[in-house]
């Protein structure tokens, strides 16, 4: 996990999955304000314009509320609200990244796709020592450097796992 | 090999289904009023299964339900009197054989000591045994058996080892072999094997193994050996031939088997021979019914036949796409099936699908209402024949998902019989209106409450035989199970004839149990509906009949989960009357919507008992703590969605709103202050929980005709809420405690 090494090659941007060799994986990137994060292409089912969610009543502002998507009802957080950067102030441009996560399916509010990167599984950095308890550090599985910038990786399998009622996600393995 | 797996599939459907029935038909074996039909209909659900089994191999499956099915035929010749210890011991024979069904199908090794005593005492009322004195005295076929006696469980059984089908079998035989000519059957082999011209004279085999069938229980075996290969294969050819194993009755001649081959006996081989009564088909492994007889292309000559046919595993072992689906002829046999199976996950795609297309005609339609006027007339007529069409298409396919409760039903004589003989009570189980239809998620709800409403009437409502001589009442207590459907809900009675509900008792535990205040004046309606409280039970000992921790509590529970309300009605002395109302179907709801600011919410109309505009001097403050309004001479607490939801830029004042007055499930009512109410409308009900989780006063969610995710509220977790809540924004607090919160009130159909 300490290889630093070989940037030039691997920030490029690759959409042909088929290139990808097992010690790679995908991951789909969105801006959230000036910061960059990335899931997992695998877990991703679609990406979508912005559409007006129904409210849910006594929930923290990032639980933005549902939307129907083709029939089934899902969950829609805002991401940005939920590193407390405040409610996204949403706008047609805003994207919604719907992810799946075992049998369940959730939407995540983010400012704009930005990428796809194919990344080395050897050059993904863990999180550095956050703060015991600071809950954020949870969702986060490692950085990555692409082409200077930072992007940080989540873990769909804990991103908001504690508000769906998934599973204590102190238990997932990341 | 995937096809073989595929007709197994059918055949353990149809297994379940034939058990079903054969156990319906014991249930009813009454001794001295014996149903010829039940009994014919109990014996051909047993053959069939040891049919279907033989094709499949399963040896030891046959081998038992060989043992039940000659039982079943003494019963139907009237050799085996029907009497009480017989039924039970049939009854046990057929758990026995839905265990070997299961063994079977996960294709494990059926344990030893499994068909056990049962066994034993199938062959003791063969041996003649009268059933009355069925202790004791073993089978004499069955020599090697220790006495049976009382030994009623199979699993645990020890007296019994696996070489059971063995030489006592044998010993069996020899005595069957001896009955079987006084059992006024006769059995006949027939070997059929037309010229492979026979189509081109007009000729149709099928009419002609349906006659045989119309003579008797005819077991059909299809022959395929000489069937060329499929390039060869010429539509005008027959290359088919049969062996039939024909058990009619006494008066059969050989004339009338000949009879049904008039026409075609210049086309044909045809060889019949009488049989003494057939040997155990305990077939050789071979499922694939090749048959015994090498492939000739030419027919057999007749007199060379004797041995393969009879060596032919012809009795248990169908051709392989035959056997499951009508391994022996029934009266339905030969008849084109009028229902297929289909996978439930199939209609749950269908009926998800025609909920969608629900909500995009609603959503057109309202696009098309803000089109100028007069200008697309075809459009709208179009968009009418069109909801037209949907709503016909949705009420279809709702109808796929209908069940009769008869499913439920016929669950329950056993129950009662059961309980009867646990309590030592003479119960009468009456039902009615069992053809009618609801819903297969709520008809295989129904099982558990119903289950322990009964438990209960039996246990807590009816008296003992001779309590009842002394009060005048027949020995036998009756409980009464209907089921009608009554303006778009279907409702269900569980009527008993019992000492009715010991009204000061309840009363008195309740008060012990800190759930009346002492000293209250209830009405004897409230005091009947202190049995719904959690934690009551005025049994006064625990029996292992309703002592089991589970009270009407539950039962209400598992009723409003569906949708549906309870009620009891009760008369000291005449017994009690527990009445359930339920939906049709739990994938629509009749909802009326309301707003509150710019957010919409869907009451249940089942909920909802009228809604009102106060005036300002009905309403009222009640220690600063909350507003009451007065409805009807009645003070109904007022209950503020938007403040109990945060929902900003509501109306608030209930009198500029409106309230809507609602009524839980235990009858207390509240009055919902809401900004408009929008209209009522049939919603689609769709799980927040696959996706999401539970929320407090919040039922279901559904999608409204915008496309626009509407909540579903749920007004017992509302009043739950207001209650608790301080109605301020403690946020927090019921962030954690649904978070903590037991699961949904509604169940969540699937998403």
């Amino acid at each position: 996990m300490s290889n630093s090494t070989a940037l030039a090659t691997v920030g490029a941007v690759r959409t042909d999955v088929a290139m990808v060799t097992s010690a790679e994986e995908q991951y789909v990137t969105f801006t959230v304000g000036t910061e960059e994060y990335g899931v997992n292409i695998l877990s991703v089912r679609e990406i979508r314009g912005w559409t007006p969610e129904s409210r849910l009543p006594n929930l923290p502002p990032y639980v933005r509320g549902v939307i129907n998507l083709r029939g089934i009802i899902i969950p829609i957080f805002d991401l940005r609200a939920r590193f407390g950067g405040g409610a996204t102030d949403v706008t047609k441009r805003h994207v919604v990244v719907v992810i799946q996560v075992g049998e369940r399916t959730r939407g995540i509010l983010v400012d704009a796709i930005s990428d796809i990167l194919t990344i080395r599984r050897d050059d993904i950095k863990p999180p550095p020592d956050v703060e015991a308890g600071m809950i954020d550090a949870e969702y986060l599985s490692g950085l990555y450097t692409a082409d200077s910038r930072m992007v940080t990786l989540l873990s769909v399998e804990r991103l908001f796992a504690t508000e769906t009622g998934d599973v204590d996600p102190a238990k997932i393995p990341v | 090999m995937e096809d073989l797996s595929r007709f197994k599939q059918t055949y353990f459907d149809e297994s379940a289904e034939l058990l079903a029935v054969a156990e319906t038909g014991l249930l009813n074996l009454t001794p001295g009023a014996v149903d010829l039909d039940e009994v014919n209909a109990i014996f051909r659900a047993v053959h069939s299964i040891k049919g279907g089994g033989g094709a499949f191999g399963f040896t030891d499956l046959v081998a038992f339900a060989h043992e039940f099915e000659t039982v079943m035929d003494g019963v139907r010749n009237e050799t085996i009197p029907v009497s009480n210890a017989l039924v039970d011991t049939l009854i046990r024979a057929n758990d026995v054989l839905g265990q070997l069904l299961a063994y079977a199908r996960e294709g494990g090794e059926t344990p030893d000591g499994v068909t056990g005593g049962v066994v034993d005492k199938l062959r003791h009322f063969l041996a003649g045994g009268s059933g009355d004195a069925h202790a004791g005295n073993a089978a004499p076929a069955a020599p090697a058996a220790a006495p049976a006696a009382d030994v009623p469980a199979y699993p645990d059984d020890e007296d019994d080892e696996a070489g059971i089908f063995g030489d006592a079998m044998a010993a069996l035989d020899a005595a069957r072999a001896e009955a079987g000519e006084s059992d006024g059957l006769t059995r006949w082999t027939i070997v059929f094997k037309p010229k492979s011209d026979l189509l081109l004279s007009g000729n149709e085999p099928t009419f002609m193994l349906r006659a045989l069938r119309r003579l008797g229980e005819a077991t059909i075996t299809c022959h395929t050996d000489a069937l060329p290969a499929l390039q060869a294969m010429e539509g005008e050819q027959l290359y088919l031939w049969w062996t039939v194993e024909l058990v009619a009755s006494g008066d059969v001649e050989i004339e009338d088997i000949n009879d049904v081959f008039e026409f075609v006996a210049d086309e044909c081989d045809i060889r019949i021979t009488a049989n003494a009564p057939p040997p155990i088909p305990v077939p050789e492994p071979a499922p694939r019914a090749e048959p015994a007889a090498p492939a000739i292309p030419d027919p057999v000559p007749v007199a060379a036949a004797p041995a393969s046919a009879s060596a032919a595993p012809a009795a248990a072992a169908a051709p392989k796409a035959d056997a499951p689906r009508r391994p022996a002829g029934g009266e339905h046999a030969g008849l084109t099936s009028h229902t297929i199976r289909v996978d439930l996950d199939k209609i749950d795609r269908l009926v998800n699908m025609v909920g969608e297309m629900v909500i995009t005609q609603a959503m057109i339609a309202e696009h098309v209402r803000e089109l100028p006027q007069g200008e697309f007339q075809e459009l709208l007529e179009g968009l009418e024949q069109l909801a037209q069409h949907t709503r016909e298409l949705r009420e279809s396919v709702m109808s796929i998902r209908a069940q009769p409760v008869s499913s439920v039903f016929s669950r329950m004589p056993r129950l009662v019989r059961e309980l009867g003989g646990e309590t030592g009570k003479e119960v009468m189980l009456v039902t009615s209106g069992e053809t009618t239809e609801v819903d297969k998620t709520v008809v295989e709800n129904l099982v558990d409450p119903l289950t322990h409403m009964i438990r209960n009437s039996i246990d807590h409502g009816l008296e003992g035989p001779d309590e009842r001589e002394r009060v005048g009442k027949p020995r036998a207590g009756t409980v009464h199970l209907s089921a009608q459907h009554r303006s778009g809900r279907i409702v269900i009675e569980v009527a008993d004839d019992g000492r009715g509900i010991n009204r000061p008792r309840v009363l008195a535990k309740a008060i012990e149990k800190g759930l009346v205040a002492p000293g209250s004046n209830l009405t004897d309606e409230e005091i009947d509906n202190l049995i719904f409280l959690p934690g009551f039970s005025t049994a006064d000992k625990v029996s292992n009949i309703s002592g089991r921790g589970v009270g009407m509590d539950v039962v209400r529970r598992n009723i409003s989960s569906l949708g549906g309300r309870i009620g009891v009605y009760s008369t000291p002395g005449e017994g009690s009357r527990f009445v359930l109302s339920l939906p049709l179907t739990l994938a629509v709801l009749d909802g009326m919507v309301i707003s509150v600011g710019e957010e919409r919410f869907v009451l249940p109309l089942t909920n909802i008992v009228e809604s009102l505009r106060p005036k300002p001097e009905d309403l009222h403050g009640l220690v600063g703590q909350c507003d009451v309004m007065m409805a009807r001479g009645e003070y109904v607490r007022l209950v503020y969605l938007h403040k109990l939801f945060g929902i900003p830029h509501a109306q608030g004042d209930a009198t500029r709103g409106l309230v809507v007055l609602v009524e839980t499930e235990d009858g207390s009512r509240l009055g919902l202050v809401v900004d408009e109410v929008l209209g009522q409308q049939q919603v689609v009900i769709k799980s927040l929980e696959a996706n999401f989780r539970r929320l407090d006063g919040v039922a279901a969610a559904t999608i409204l005709g915008d496309g626009r995710v509407a909540l579903i509220l749920d007004v017992a977790g509302l009043r739950e809420m207001s209650r608790h809540a301080d109605h301020a924004g403690t946020r927090a607090a019921t962030m954690a405690a649904q978070l903590a919160a037991p699961p949904a009130a509604l169940p969540a159909p699937s998403a």
